[in-house]
């Protein structure tokens, strides 16, 4: 549907885009994640016909941007960064303008708004002045933008930045309703939401292509779940001594954690994470020792990410033994942004 | 094109700008009518057109400044490079949708001089051929207004600078008896002219090699020139001036003769503006 072909673009003599490759398919969300700075917007700005790139070439359905900018570009539909809004408008007179720039006349026009506007949810503040809106509105009237005339591929720059949580929920619901019948291409830096909204990943850093797969491969693949952290009640060296005993485990680092309880923070070699924790726990309930906590590490996104960005072994680094997880509870809830 | 035309218009009709502008327009065409058709008794309405033609200086630009720096300002110009139109049907729908705004006063103004006829014996070929060239004139200076505004995205500064070359050339009518007539003179500012030229390639295409070479081609040919025809230089700098002045083609009108050449003239101007103004919003895709 989309393929980019070692695209290049230099500011001066800095490489924003460099040499980026990559093919998108039809349907599916695809989130584009990157720290700020790494040429997320440069790129879809490029893919959107908004930028000329210093060479390489972008195809739309075997369209090429550059070339037939008119075809090309009806088959795609792009909100940037800044949603590109006249304030002093209103939503319907903002569409009704795009619309007919897109080319929709009469009838089919006014049923792509009435329909967009079904789709975003602003049916209701159609007729209010556009700087009257809140920012969510506001996003929500450029996303309809992006989707009338009902284009194949839909582009979205950091969609749910400066929204409150309340918004950041819809709006990817919104781009999860999209994602049944449009493909959907949405940049973020924020993991959790890419993670929890995308099904392919595209890592981009310093212009290049760190990895592109589903998030659980990335995970799976990158980085194995390695680590347990365990509490319980017992002084260390009785607990070194039982961690010892226990097959599957390679090292343990055990330290006090405060009225009279010990955390032990365990590492394996083993492949199936779960069956250590059967072990431990096993081993525990054999001597009658009450296990008060046992959470599995899983490799997050983060960890992925900091790994590809930085060519650093980011996992298994500062985990906070925040979750009181059963065991299979996955400390991986990491919400919030990642400003690199 | 349409549908840009048809927004920058109800932008245009939304906001105060059509309405102030054409008011003042009004009153600048009434106060000439005032002083010459009714207080003076002159027949001749091409008189009250231009008595206060310099009013353009400050309305034109008034009227263009936003045009294109607004749309830089608010960012919306990432929406019209995205659309799938060209940058040229953006430029043009603009255009002409300010062409429609400074149309509407004009469509008042062509009932005065049949409303003179009634009261008295008015040429009324001349007071068209004379509001046709008012209309052409103040097209070609939306034009150049409709540039300075694709320079840059902050309004006053396009307004500011469309006042001060709009007055420039009014007035370099009358500053060309002041300005050096000799053949050196003339060459010192063609070289200035060069520089200048230069200046805006470089800014437009940013291509620093392409703007020496062509400065230092053109200054070259006019080095050429001189050494071998210093008399064509004689006097060239003031006939310059004049000749490039478009406020003094409209009084040709103003006199009674429809001139072709200056309809010609003003059509070249406003194609040159406006494919620079195309230009310079494609060149914003090339940064």
């Amino acid at each position: 549907m989309i393929s980019v072909e070692h695209l290049t673009k230099c500011y001066d003599t800095f490489p924003a885009v460099d040499d980026l490759s990559f093919e998108i398919g039809e349907g599916h969300v695809y989130g584009f994640l990157g720290p700020n700075g790494a040429g997320k917007s440069t790129t879809m700005n490029i893919m959107a016909g908004c930028l000329s790139a210093t060479s390489g070439r972008v195809l739309i359905d075997g369209l090429d941007i550059f070339e037939q900018p008119g075809p090309a570009k009806r088959r795609i539909g792009y909100l940037p960064e800044q949603p590109p809004l006249y304030l002093n408008e209103t939503p319907a007179e903002y569409l009704r303008f795009v619309g007919e720039a897109k080319g929709l006349r009469g009838a089919a026009l006014e049923r792509q708004i009435d329909s967009v506007s079904e789709q975003t949810k602003i049916s209701d503040v159609r007729n209010r002045r556009i700087s009257a809106l809140s920012k969510g509105y506001r996003q929500r009237v450029g996303i309809a933008q992006a989707l009338l005339g009902n284009p194949g591929v839909i582009i979205l720059d950091e969609p749910t930045v400066g929204l409150d949580p309340i918004q950041i929920v819809e709006i990817r619901d919104l781009i999860r309703d999209l994602g049944r019948t449009h493909t959907v291409i949405f940049s973020s830096h924020i993991l959790s939401e890419v993670r929890t909204i995308c099904d392919q990943i595209l890592m981009i850093n310093k212009g290049k292509l760190v990895a592109f797969d589903e998030p659980e491969n990335l995970e799976k693949q990158l980085l194995a779940p390695n680590e347990l952290i365990l509490t319980t009640e017992m002084d260390g060296e009785e607990l070194g001594g039982l961690l010892a005993g226990i097959e599957f485990i390679s090292a343990a680092e055990i330290a006090p954690a405060g009225g009279g309880r010990i955390t032990a923070r365990v590492r394996t070699a083993h492949s199936d994470i779960y069956e250590v924790s059967r072990a431990v726990f096993c081993a525990f309930a054999a001597k009658g020792v009450p296990l008060l906590e046992l959470a599995l590490k899983k490799a997050s996104l983060e960890d992925v990410f900091l790994e590809l960005a930085d060519g650093s072994a980011g996992a298994g680094e500062e985990i906070p033994p925040d979750g009181l997880g059963e065991p299979g509870g996955e400390v991986d809830e990491h919400d919030g942004g990642m400003e690199a | 094109m349409t549908a840009v035309w048809k927004h920058e218009l109800r932008t245009y009709f939304n906001s105060l700008t059509a309405y102030v502008f054409g008011a003042f327009l009004l009153l600048a065409v009434g106060l000439g009518a005032l002083r010459y058709n009714l207080q003076a008794a002159v027949s001749n309405f091409e008189f009250a057109l231009s008595y206060f033609s310099v009013v353009l200086a400050v309305l034109v630009p008034i009227l263009t400044m936003r045009v294109i720096a607004e749309e830089r300002k608010q960012k919306t110009d990432q929406l019209l490079y995205s659309l799938p139109i060209t940058t040229a049907q953006v430029v043009v729908g603009k255009y002409l949708a300010l062409l429609a705004v400074y149309l509407v006063p004009l469509a008042l103004v062509c009932l005065y001089p049949l409303i003179f006829s009634r009261y008295g014996d008015v040429y009324l070929p001349a007071s068209y051929g004379s509001i046709l060239a008012f209309f052409v004139m103040g097209a070609a200076l939306i034009a150049l207004g409709v540039f300075l505004s694709s320079l840059t995205d902050n309004q006053g500064f396009a307004a500011g600078i469309g006042v001060a070359v709009i007055l420039f050339n009014y007035y370099s009518v009358s500053l060309s008896e002041y300005v050096s007539a000799t053949a050196f003179g003339s060459l010192a500012a063609i070289c200035v002219l060069i520089i200048v030229l230069g200046a805006l390639i470089r800014c437009l295409t940013r291509h620093e090699n392409l703007a020496w070479g062509v400065c230092t081609v053109l200054m070259l040919g006019a080095a050429a020139a001189y050494y071998f025809q210093p008399a064509a230089f004689e006097g060239l700098l003031p006939e310059l001036m004049s000749g490039l002045s478009l406020f003094e083609r409209f009084y040709v009108f103003v006199n009674g003769v429809f001139d072709w050449t200056g309809i010609v003239y003003y059509i070249t101007v406003i194609v040159f503006f406006l494919f620079l103004s195309v230009q310079s919003m494609e060149k914003r895709r090339y940064n």
